[in-house]
Formats: structure tokens, sequence, C-alpha cells
């Protein structure tokens, strides 16, 4: 076994940088510790790439995304957790428990499992599905029904509608959604997640992504998370774990921490020459100071609309459906004299950003659409302001993402 | 063709297709069973794989009517000896499409199973089996047809096998093609109306193979 740590790395096997471990659990979670792990294959013996001497600990409810070039271990490192891949020496503990001492089997059925190509049993209904775990736990029909349905309204999909639907006949977003369900099912303090987004388009994914951090806030699962994209690694993970090939941890901390002050040569290229770009994933749009626009409401005279937005400089107001959801926006040249306001001159929108993208993400998404400014809208789709490319510019001068502190708490929106 | 003389046979058909559908039904079933068992240990342990596929195979190059007529000496004239060798036939079959129908199961659906705590017993029955219905019933489908034409040779070892074949080894032996014909048209009959069956079942024990088709959502 060689002892080669990145420079960043932890002296003490059971330190978790800028994270209190002696913080036992939080509701949902189950603190996740590797102590000096190493899995060696032997010559010709095909694995998913060796992990060399690995410590970290993840604190309950925490996301820590281990990313890294493919053959880092990566994945290893997450089977070595439910035990379908057995670690060659050291040990893991869930709650301080020896996971080599318990039996592989209940082992896995109290942790959430999701995998890239989602796996889902294409015999079975979605319903069917997403119950496996409670089955297999020998949980009453009833029970399996009543937690099903929980779930998937959880992740957005109608039970009556999906329940008896099969896997084949859903989108490849939807599939993943009951992939991250079917996981939940027994309510597990810890789930893995092998690159869950991996196989979805870039619009999906960035969904997904927003979607799973809004269900944490909620959950507090303790969760490792695996993939080969640094953005999502710094989007989603309280903690980073970036890995180099032949198993090294090469830094873990929080990614603030990853992307102000890279450990090594490595992470540096790693992590890119953009990161100082990158610091934008760390915020969301949400969590911005955003302008307010001047609205109206479809059905609202005219002629008192007129007289709002003279005595102001915008030439343009934000009309809104009865629920405070945009229409369009409507020129103010366009405004007939007097009546009620209808849709028709509503101009199309600018791009819709949900509270929860992140600076980055959104900054993309103004530029690809050729604007200056976009909409930011709560879950249900209501305005919540405007922000404007010059916005997010500001914050890559003014520094770091609004985190109070260096603990592994990056910006996230509280809902 | 004497209709006079079918008219008067019918109870015979009767029989004789009863004993038909009995001694295939014996080999399908049985067969079906051993090779379950053979194609199980093939795909747990990939050493036998070969050897087991390689058996099967040298079994199904022996000539039928050789068998039946080599088994006499050593089980007599008994159903034994009508089954040894329609069983035989049918290993190869269902020993392929078993295997091929357990292989099928994709990766990620087995590291899904194990990975959410499927015992290897229960992942075999609850999750590989069932997707491999569609080719199982293939090989159900191939081997039922083949063994209901086997059955005819048997005849050869008398009146008290055959099934529809007596009628066509008696037809044949006093020179009468109406007995001949009484004796092959229910047998291709009853072929067919097997693969009809088993199509049927394979559609309602594959549920989620209808809806597949054509649905991109």
């Amino acid at each position: 076994m060689h002892a080669t740590h990145g420079s960043a790395q932890p002296d003490a096997p059971d330190a978790t940088p800028g994270a209190d471990t002696t913080r036992a659990t939080t509701a949902g979670g189950a603190t996740v510790e590797f102590q000096r792990v190493t899995k060696q294959y032997d010559p010709g013996q095909k694995g998913p790439g060796a992990v060399n001497d690995l410590s970290l600990t993840v604190p309950a409810g925490k996301i820590c995304v281990l990313v890294g070039p493919s053959g880092c271990g990566k994945t290893t490192s997450l089977k070595m957790v439910n035990r379908l891949i057995e670690p060659t020496s050291g040990k893991i503990l869930i709650e301080g428990r020896d996971i080599a001492k318990e039996d592989p089997i209940q082992l896995r059925r109290r942790i959430g499992y999701v995998i890239q190509q989602v796996g889902l049993f294409p015999h079975l209904t979605i319903g069917a599905n997403v119950a496996v775990v409670p089955r297999l736990l020998g949980w009453d029909a009833e029970r399996q029904r009543r937690r099903t349905d929980e779930l998937l309204t959880l992740i957005g999909l109608e039970p009556d509608v999906y329940r008896g639907r099969y896997p084949s006949q859903l989108s490849g977003g939807e599939r993943q959604r009951v992939g991250v369900a079917r996981a939940l099912a027994a309510d597990p303090p810890v789930m893995l997640m092998d690159e869950p987004f991996g196989a979805v388009d870039p619009i999906v994914r960035e969904r997904l992504q927003n979607e799973f951090l809004r269900l944490q806030e909620g959950l507090a699962k303790t969760i490792l998370f695996v993939t080969h994209d640094i953005d999502e690694a710094i989007k989603l993970g309280d903690l980073v774990a970036v890995m180099q090939v032949g198993g090294k941890l090469a830094q873990f901390g929080p990614p603030e921490e990853i992307l102000t002050n890279p450990a090594s040569d490595f992470v540096a290229r790693f992590v890119g020459a953009d990161r100082g770009l990158k610091r934008l994933s760390l915020i969301h749009v949400g969590d911005l100071p955003l302008s307010r626009p001047i609205t109206a409401r479809a059905g609202e005279d005219a002629a008192e609309m007129r007289q709002r937005i003279t005595s102001q400089t915008d030439r343009y107001l934000l009309l809104l459906d009865s629920d405070n959801r945009p229409i369009g926006w409507v020129d103010r040249n366009k405004l007939p004299s007097s009546g009620p306001l209808s849709a028709d001159p509503a101009v199309p929108m600018s791009p819709l950003l949900d509270r929860e993208t992140t600076a980055k993400d959104a900054l993309s998404m103004l530029i690809a659409a050729g604007v200056q400014s976009g909409i930011v809208v709560d879950r249900q789709g209501r305005v919540e302001g405007i922000i404007s490319i010059a916005d997010i510019s500001e914050q890559l001068t003014t520094g770091p993402a609004p985190s109070p502190s260096p603990a592994p708490e990056p910006a996230r929106a509280t809902g | 063709m004497d209709i006079g003389w079918i008219v008067d046979h019918l109870d015979d058909l009767a029989y004789r297709t009863i004993q038909h559908i009995w001694l295939a039904g014996i080999a399908v079933v049985a067969g079906f069973l051993i090779s379950l068992v053979l194609a199980i240990l093939a795909v747990r342990r990939r050493s036998t794989y070969g050897p087991i596929l390689a058996a099967s195979d040298i079994l199904f190059t022996i000539p039928s009517v050789a068998v039946f007529v080599a088994l006499v000496p050593i089980t007599g004239l008994t159903t034994t000896t009508v089954e040894v060798p329609l069983v035989m036939y049918t290993l190869l079959i269902f020993v392929r499409n078993i295997t091929a129908g357990l292989d099928s199961v994709p990766e990620e659906v087995l590291e899904a199973a194990d990975g959410m705590g499927f015992t290897r017993r229960r992942r075999l029955w609850e999750v590989e089996f069932p997707l491999a219905i569609p080719l199982i019933v293939a090989g159900l489908r191939l081997a039922s047809v083949s063994t209901i034409g086997l059955v005819t040779v048997s005849g050869i070892l008398g009146d008290n096998f055959g099934g529809l074949g007596y009628f066509i080894f008696a037809g044949y032996h006093i020179g009468f093609p109406t007995e001949i014909y009484f004796g092959a048209v229910p047998s291709i009959l009853l072929a067919i109306g097997a693969d009809v069956a088993f199509v049927q079942l394979q559609n309602r024990a594959t549920p989620w193979a209808r809806v597949a088709a054509g649905r991109v959502a």
C-alpha cells in the first residue's frame, strides 16, 4: 500500500475540511467515512479503476461529489460503499459501523443506488419499479402503494398517469427521475449516485440537477455522487473530492476552496483555466439582487398602465397572468390608449430562469438567446425579478459567492 | 379421397390426436425442465457453458430413427423409448434459447438489481427470467413444432405409438393415400396450433413488450 497523499489531503484519516465532524446526524442522513481504503486489481483482472489509500468523511446530510478523469477510481470508491466491490484494504464506516461486518444484501437495501443508464426493470411498471426495495423488505401492499404515490408526486410525475406505465413509455429525463424515486423508496440515509445525469441532454440535465438540489433540501440525505464533469461537481457538491488516475485523492473540500485554491497543478488543470468563471456555478440567480420590472396584468386598464409606465424610463412592461406567471413583454408605444389590456400585444419572452439556475448557466443561456436579461421565476413559475448579464458579470469582480463562511454550504436557494 | 373411411375413423383420430399431444407434451415439458437446470448452470458458471452446449449439439446430430430403434433392446417398446429421443432433440433448442434469453438481460438492469439488494435467487426469478421470456418462448415454439413432427416418427416402434404418425405408417404400408393424409394433415395443424398458442402466451406474459412498440415519449 502506498501512502501517497495529495498535498491537500487531510493528515488524519477522519479529517473533513470545513465541516464539523462532531455533528453526528441530521434528519435523514448518516455519516460515511472512508478509512485508508485501497482497491487493487490483479494484473488481467478488469475493474473500473484502482483506489489508493482513500480517506475522507462525508458528514451526514451532505452531498459529496467524487470527480475526476476516467480511471481515477471514483466509481470503484462508490461501489465499495454498497459492497458491489470489496476493498483490498481499509474500512468504510456508515454511522460509525464497519460495513464489512454487515450482510451485503441487507446493507444494499438501506442504501439508495442510482446509475447512469438508470437500469429500470423494463418488465415492471413504474409503480412496481419504485416499490422494488420496499417489496424486498417485505412491506405490505398498501404501504408500498402509498410510498410509491408519494415518491412519484415528489419527483413531479402524476401517480395516476405514470404508476401503470412501463419504462419504455417514458422519456430519458422521466426515467432518470424514476430511478431517483426508486432509490429513495425505502428512505435510505445514504444515496450513491453514479453519473446519474450523464445520459440525458444538457437542458434536461440542468433541470434534473435543479430538481435534485431541491429534493435534497427537504431530504438531507448523505449523498455520494460520481461525475467526470467538474461543473456538475461544483454545482451540486457541498464537498468535492477531486481524484486523479491511480485512485489518489488530489483535493477534498468545499467547491469554493477547490476553485480559489487548487492544491496541485493537477487540480488546477482539471478545474480549468476558467475557474474564475466557474465560481459563477456556485451562485444561484435567485440569490442575486434582482431588479423589479414594471408589471401589468391582462385585463387591467391600459390608460392606467400608460400612466404608470410614462413616469419611468422603461420601455417595456411585463405582462403577468393572474398567478403572477409571465406572459410576455409589452412595448409601451404599442399600448392601447384605453380599455382593458389583452395578452395579444405581448412579444416573445425573455429566457425564463429558474431561481435555482446557476449564474453560470444563466449567463450562457442569455448569451445563447442573444438578450441582455432574463426573467427569474420561482418553482411555481411566478416572477421574482429580472437579471441581466451586467448583474452576473458584477459577481465576477466582486469575488466569492455570497456564502457566509467557508463551511460546505454553497450558496443555495432556500426555497 | 375416401370420405366414408374418414367418417368411420373419427374415433381413431381423436384417440391418436390425444396420444400425439400427450407424447409431445411430456417431451417438451421434460426437455424444458432439464434444459432450464442446464442453462442456469451454464450462465452461472461460465466454464460449463461450452461443454453443455457442445453436448446438446452432439445429441442433436444423431438421426432420430436410429435412436428409436437403438433404444428398443434397452428400454423395450415403452413410452420411455419414445420419450428419450424426443427429449434429447429439445435440449439443444431449449439450452440455446434459455441461455441466450438470460444473457440478453441488460448489464445495467443486473447492476441495478444487485445494488437494490436482490439476492441471486430473487434476481434470477424476478428479473432475469421474466426478461428472458421472449427468447424462451421462441425456444418453446421451435421445440414444440419439431417435437410434434418427430412424434409421428415414433410410429416406427409399432401400433402403440406414433400418435397421428400411426395413420401415416399404416396408410403407407397398404398403399392407401386417404389414411396417410388422415395422419399428416392433423399433425401439421397441431404444430401450427401449438405455435399460435405460444405466441398468444408470450403476448400475455410480456405486457411491457406490447407497449414498447412505437412509443417514443
